[in-house]
């Protein structure tokens, strides 16, 4: 009995915060194409998402191109299909790890922030500050960072896959002799536009949903000080669910469009 | 909807205000008038309502029923365009401040300042007004501080000088002594005092420091139960034998 109780009001919560969630989305769509347009603001949470990512994106592209290359290099050996190594990495950093990895750490790292400091400025009263000087907050700060995270994310994939491929080419290099010029020739001769674009147009809605869930998150903060914790932890878990949810349904559009 | 007394106009006419969060009647029928120039000090116990009062007067939670009126204009009626010009009249201070924690002090100004364009025409260089600002409180050396940088004392006279520099004709404070130790409470007090003199605006204020309701106010309103359960000037209510009106001026 208890059990269904608590069943019952899981998905009461769940439903609830769906429904919140797709109003605060139509919520940005309807602020997005309103003036006034807060374009410093964006500028400045385009420099945040970027530049503030740039480093952790490209030391983890740089490990996973080096690490997936290391430990498919022996498998491919054994099969005699070394020369296809350039062609395997480079297709599947493209299409989908370089994405959805870049995607995650954003979310840990861009999603997680937005939450806290959005959470903060709830619990401190600064957005009820704003709004009583007659600022719309919602556009000011929401607005602003979900159109960042889409236009930024996409930019911080395309370089880390670039980073993930260089250092794939540098364990090739090393253990195989590989040339930059040979090796950079395998996988541009291995990748067409049906690759590249699908995983690309995923990524504009991976930035919108790791924004859309942090300032979600963080603009209905509750609960004082604790409550800020539990914005930015749960921006990070649902925007990764969130992430996972479009990964899947992208693949299956591609693959409609895409498949021969 | 107006009223006047001693050939004063009512800025801010609240009738019949109620509020509730789920059983709990916060207000329960709270009137309240504010006249132009007066200093209207509301005090109550914790919980009893004051800032769910002040919040609904501001817009900022709603009203279950009752009317709002704001120099003439319904509450209930204004759209949003209307509610922006009319907050840039309506300055509040708020308890914790409130202060951007990401800009300086300077932008923490200029923020307000920049967005009404209709009432101060486009600023170019905002200094002169932040600086004017930041001389009513006596904090001009801390204009390219950060909030981080300031003391708690300092902050609520950088939040005042924020609410100022809107030029409003209305001011309402949120327990602004709260925290502060008794000497800077005293400071605020004075200064909220030479504010509302310079500058001839009208004020509540939500306290439950009755030192800060004794220097400051023209008339109190003692907020129990939801509703104005006495109303008069500070000696009247003090000379009052009423035990829940004596509760608060005993403690």
């Amino acid at each position: 009995m208890s059990e269904n109780k608590s069943n019952i009001s899981w998905l009461n919560s769940f439903l609830i915060e769906t429904g919140e969630l797709a109003y605060f989305t139509g919520r940005f769509f309807k602020e997005v194409f309103r003036r006034p347009f807060e374009f410093k603001e964006f500028l400045k949470q385009c420099y945040n998402v970027g530049n503030k990512s740039l480093l952790l994106v490209g030391i983890t592209g740089f490990i996973i191109g080096l690490v997936f290359t290391l430990q498919s290099r022996p498998k491919m050996m054994e099969l005699g299909a070394e020369s296809w190594l350039p062609s395997m990495v480079s297709i599947s950093i493209i299409r989908e790890i370089g994405p959805i990895i870049t995607a995650l750490i954003c979310a840990g790292k861009i999603g997680s922030g937005i939450g806290a400091e959005l959470g903060s400025m709830r619990v401190t009263e600064q957005i009820d500050a704003m709004e009583v000087s007659g600022t719309n907050p919602f556009k000011y700060l929401v607005v602003t960072r979900i159109l960042a995270t889409t236009f930024m994310i996409p930019l911080l994939v395309i370089m880390g896959d670039a980073i993930a491929l260089f250092g794939s080419f540098l364990i090739e290099n090393i253990k195989g002799d590989v040339s930059f010029t040979l090796y950079f020739n395998e996988v541009f001769n291995s990748l067409d536009f049906s690759d590249f674009t699908p995983s690309t147009i995923k990524t504009f809605f991976f930035g919108f949903a790791i924004g859309l869930v942090g300032c979600y998150k963080g603009y209905y903060t509750k609960h004082g000080t604790a409550g800020v914790g539990v914005s930015a932890n749960s921006a990070v878990v649902e925007a990764s669910i969130v992430l996972f949810i479009i990964d899947f349904v992208a693949v299956l559009i591609a693959d409609i469009f895409y498949s021969v | 909807m107006t009223s006047n007394i001693n050939n004063k106009n009512a800025v801010i006419v609240i009738r019949d205000l109620h509020k509730r969060f789920g059983n709990n009647h916060v207000l329960d029928g709270f009137n309240m008038d504010l006249y132009e120039g007066e200093t209207l000090v509301i005090m109550g116990k914790s919980g009893s309502g004051k800032s769910v009062m002040i919040k609904c007067l501001i817009g900022l939670e709603s009203h279950d029923s009752g009317t709002i009126n704001i120099m003439g204009m319904d509450m209930d009626k204004v759209d949003e365009i209307e509610l922006d010009e009319l907050r840039t009249e309506v300055g509040f201070l708020f308890q914790g401040s409130a202060l951007y924690d990401s800009m300086t002090v300077r932008e923490n100004l200029e923020f307000p300042l920049r967005r009404h364009t209709k009432k101060f025409g486009e600023i170019g260089d905002g200094t002169p007004l932040v600086m004017e600002a930041l001389h009513n409180v006596g904090l001009e050396h801390t204009i390219d501080l950060m909030p981080e940088e300031l003391s708690g004392g300092m902050k609520r006279r950088i939040a005042l000088a924020r609410t100022l520099i809107l030029k409003p004709k209305i001011i309402l404070y949120d327990e602004p002594t709260t925290g502060l130790d008794p000497i800077t409470s005293k400071e605020i007090v004075v200064l909220m005092k030479s504010i509302q003199e310079k500058y001839k605006t009208s004020s509540i204020v939500i306290t439950h420091d009755v030192d800060c309701a004794r220097f400051i106010s023209n008339r109190m309103i003692l907020l129990v139960d939801g509703i104005n359960y006495a109303e008069g000037t500070f000696s009247e209510l003090d000379a009052s034998e009423d035990p829940k009106v004596r509760a608060f001026f005993k403690s």
